[in-house]
């Protein structure tokens, strides 16, 4: 009895007793969905795209971070930097498409999948090897984002404490997510993207280069993981542990389904928020750090129910 | 010329089906058996503890994620955390019956691990593909937080890994923990890994082993010819988690002697995953071949490069082993995607009408 109260009330009268806490955690799982949001962005336009399941999202997140820092260590002046960074983003993205995407055209879906993770050991060794492997510090200031925090009073003394980066964070997502909206159905490029998605053979016979589109896509998702990684730097360090994280995009695309935008933010907001209050108010009971794996078994839940995922198409096959 | 099997007549059902049905493959697999027994008397305790002991444990991992991916047909992320289950297992079963012999608790292990992937590998009655995918990376993330924080598992040790207790068997032979010789170990590990593979190797030709097959080819048409999906994704799963469980107990107590949970982490999971896409989908003799390539890689280049003459810490080292790993793994895909037991069948096909260069 005692242990049924524990899990199914006690949790619900802590957030009752403490609001001013319980909006910190949401707050706080908010900005974490922000950012699973942005990493499944990426994957979800390559996949759009190009059917490849982009394991090397989360180490390309990692890499533009990296080389944004250390072009700046460097004595390279932060915006200069920035720019400099996007443009090694784009010649990665024509690397990934000239030497990996192009010769393995038509293969089966695992082989693309082994490629983006071979893909990511060489980027993981590459990091490492020009920028060294340990934790760097973002150049937040220096790229003019704001620092420092406001604090809200709740009812009766209760603070809400907002980081301003946070902020920040949540704004340059949506703002994003709207030009990538904007440019998938309003431009003409984005109208050839969504051809090749829809269908890579008929798309080539109205003339629509898939060299080109990929190339595209893989500069767009580079860009992704370059504002991901400047967010995500500037809330911890800019490291190696966050190719872990990355991961935590696929409950993420399985909730919101592969081949929707709005379906990678909803589930990104869903699967952050949901982990952060498990892990703060379910957690303790089986001992904490749950949050390594409740996504994936939330995930696990939904599929059973509904294996398109929210906004997908209802496209999987079923024995 | 060396290599033709033209003369070679099969009088019987039973010659025919043999494993090696060609005189050539079981001189050769001989020739293969020696060496394999004669190498740990003329190589250093080094090159046995750090090459060949961990390239048949791995061999054997392999082998069971093939089972599942390559023969089966169903993509798994979490071989690295049924390895954990079957070396925790192990763990606990020599504590709790400290006298019996260790080789018949690693082989009892596996079965811990094949429960608990039955049990994960429930969602594949309904999901394939990338889903599954998501599904055994529950598991492993699941499994490895178990690991963690379950003292249990560990017997309350303060630095929350496992050491490796001393066990002898055999008549007295130390056969675990820090004292044991690694000859002995690399025998116990050679025997096990020819036992298993050779029964393996039957199962997959065998009944369960072509419904397997059938079901990774065209689930539903395996279906209409009466497999039951649910019997044979499920004993793909028991089978395959049972050869990772015993591969990942041997891990531990016949070569690490000693892991935190982080042994078991996704980078083990696709480090095997590599192994099988490189040797080959559905290839037993490609399981090896990978193991061998991912294994022996970066240590080929880790004494590559000093031995070049090219002086460069050990540290950097290790960044450009990594990037030349992930380098090659993207141009064996583009170059041969069916691994490389494709390349070694083809090199047979040569050699069959060599000098000829066809017949």
């Amino acid at each position: 009895m005692d242990f049924l109260y524990s899990i199914l009330i006690d949790p619900f009268v802590q957030m009752v007793e403490l609001p001013d806490f319980f909006l910190q955690v949401l707050w706080e799982g908010f900005v974490a969905g922000v950012l699973y949001a942005l990493i499944a962005l990426g994957f979800v336009l390559i996949f759009k795209a190009s059917g490849v399941f982009n394991f090397a999202q989360g180490i390309m997140v990692v890499f533009a971070g990296l080389t944004l820092v250390g072009l700046h260590e460097k004595g390279v002046p932060a915006y200069l930097a920035l720019i400099l960074t996007i443009g090694v983003m784009g010649v990665l993205a024509l690397a990934v498409e000239r030497f990996v995407m192009r010769p393995l055209v038509n293969q089966p879906d695992i082989i693309l999948l082994m490629s983006t993770i071979g893909l990511t050991y060489f980027l993981v060794g590459f990091g490492e090897f020009v920028f060294g492997g340990e934790p760097k510090q973002m150049i937040t200031e220096e790229l003019g984002l704001p620092t420092g925090s406001t604090a809200f009073e709740i009812g009766d003394g209760g603070l809400l404490i907002l980081q301003h980066i946070d902020i920040a964070a949540a704004v340059i997502a949506i703002i994003m997510v709207g030009c990538l909206a904007v440019f998938f159905n309003k431009t003409r490029i984005g109208r050839a993207l969504r051809a090749v998605a829809d269908d890579h053979q008929a798309a080539l016979s109205v003339g629509i280069s898939l060299n080109q589109i990929w190339a595209i896509v893989w500069f767009a998702a580079g860009i992704v993981a370059l504002t991901t990684g400047i967010m995500w730097g500037a809330r911890s360090d800019v490291s190696f542990a966050l190719e872990i994280i990355a991961f935590k995009a696929l409950p993420v695309l399985i909730l919101g389904g592969f081949t929707s935008i709005p379906g990678a933010i909803v589930g990104g907001l869903i699967i952050g928020i949901g982990e952060k209050i498990g892990e703060i108010y379910w957690g303790p009971l089986v001992g904490g750090g749950i949050e390594s794996w409740l996504a994936y078994m939330i995930a696990l839940i939904f599929l059973l129910f509904r294996p398109q995922g929210l906004f997908g198409e209802r496209i999987i096959e079923r024995v | 010329m060396l290599y033709r099997e033209s003369g070679q007549y099969k009088t019987s059902y039973t010659a025919d089906q043999a494993i090696f049905p060609i005189r050539e493959d079981r001189i050769g697999m001989g020739i293969i058996g020696v060496i394999a027994l004669a190498i740990p008397f003329f190589v250093s305790d080094f090159f046995l503890n750090a090459i060949m002991t961990p390239f048949l444990i791995l061999a054997l991992a392999a082998i069971g994620l093939n089972i599942l991916t390559g023969y089966a047909g169903q993509l798994s992320l979490g071989t690295g955390a049924f390895m954990g289950v079957g070396a925790y297992s192990c763990y606990k079963l020599t504590t709790i019956f400290p006298d019996a012999n260790i080789v018949i608790l690693v082989l009892l292990s596996g079965l811990f691990s094949a429960g608990i992937g039955v049990l994960f590998g429930l969602p594949s009655l309904r999901i394939k593909g990338l889903y599954l995918a998501v599904t055994t990376l529950a598991a492993q993330f699941f499994l490895e937080w178990c690991f963690i924080r379950i003292p249990w598992l560990y017997n309350y040790n303060a630095s929350g890994a496992i050491e490796v207790p001393e066990r002898r068997g055999f008549g007295d032979i130390i056969l675990t923990g820090p004292s044991a010789a690694p000859m002995t170990q690399y025998f116990i590990v050679l025997a096990i890994v020819v036992v298993v593979t050779l029964a393996v190797k039957n199962i997959v030709r065998g009944r369960i082993g072509r419904q397997w097959m059938m079901i990774r080819d065209m689930d539903i048409a395996a279906e209409l010819m009466g497999v039951r999906p649910l019997t044979a994704k499920l004993s793909a799963f028991a089978v395959s988690s049972y050869l990772c469980g015993v591969a990942g107990a041997m891990f531990i107590f016949f070569y690490l002697g000693a892991a935190e949970p982080s042994a078991f982490s996704i980078t083990l999971s696709f480090q095997i995953l590599f192994m099988v896409i490189l040797g080959g989908l559905g290839s037993l003799v490609g399981s090896f071949f990978g193991a061998a390539f991912i294994w022996g890689l970066p240590i080929v280049l880790r004494a590559g490069f000093p031995a070049l003459g090219i002086g460069i810490g050990a540290e950097t080292v290790f960044h450009i082993a990594t990037m030349i790993v992930g380098a090659l793994i993207i141009f064996f895909l583009i170059v041969e995607p069916h691994g490389l037991a494709r390349l070694w069948s083809l090199g047979k096909e040569k050699l069959r009408v060599w000098p000829f260069p066809y017949g």
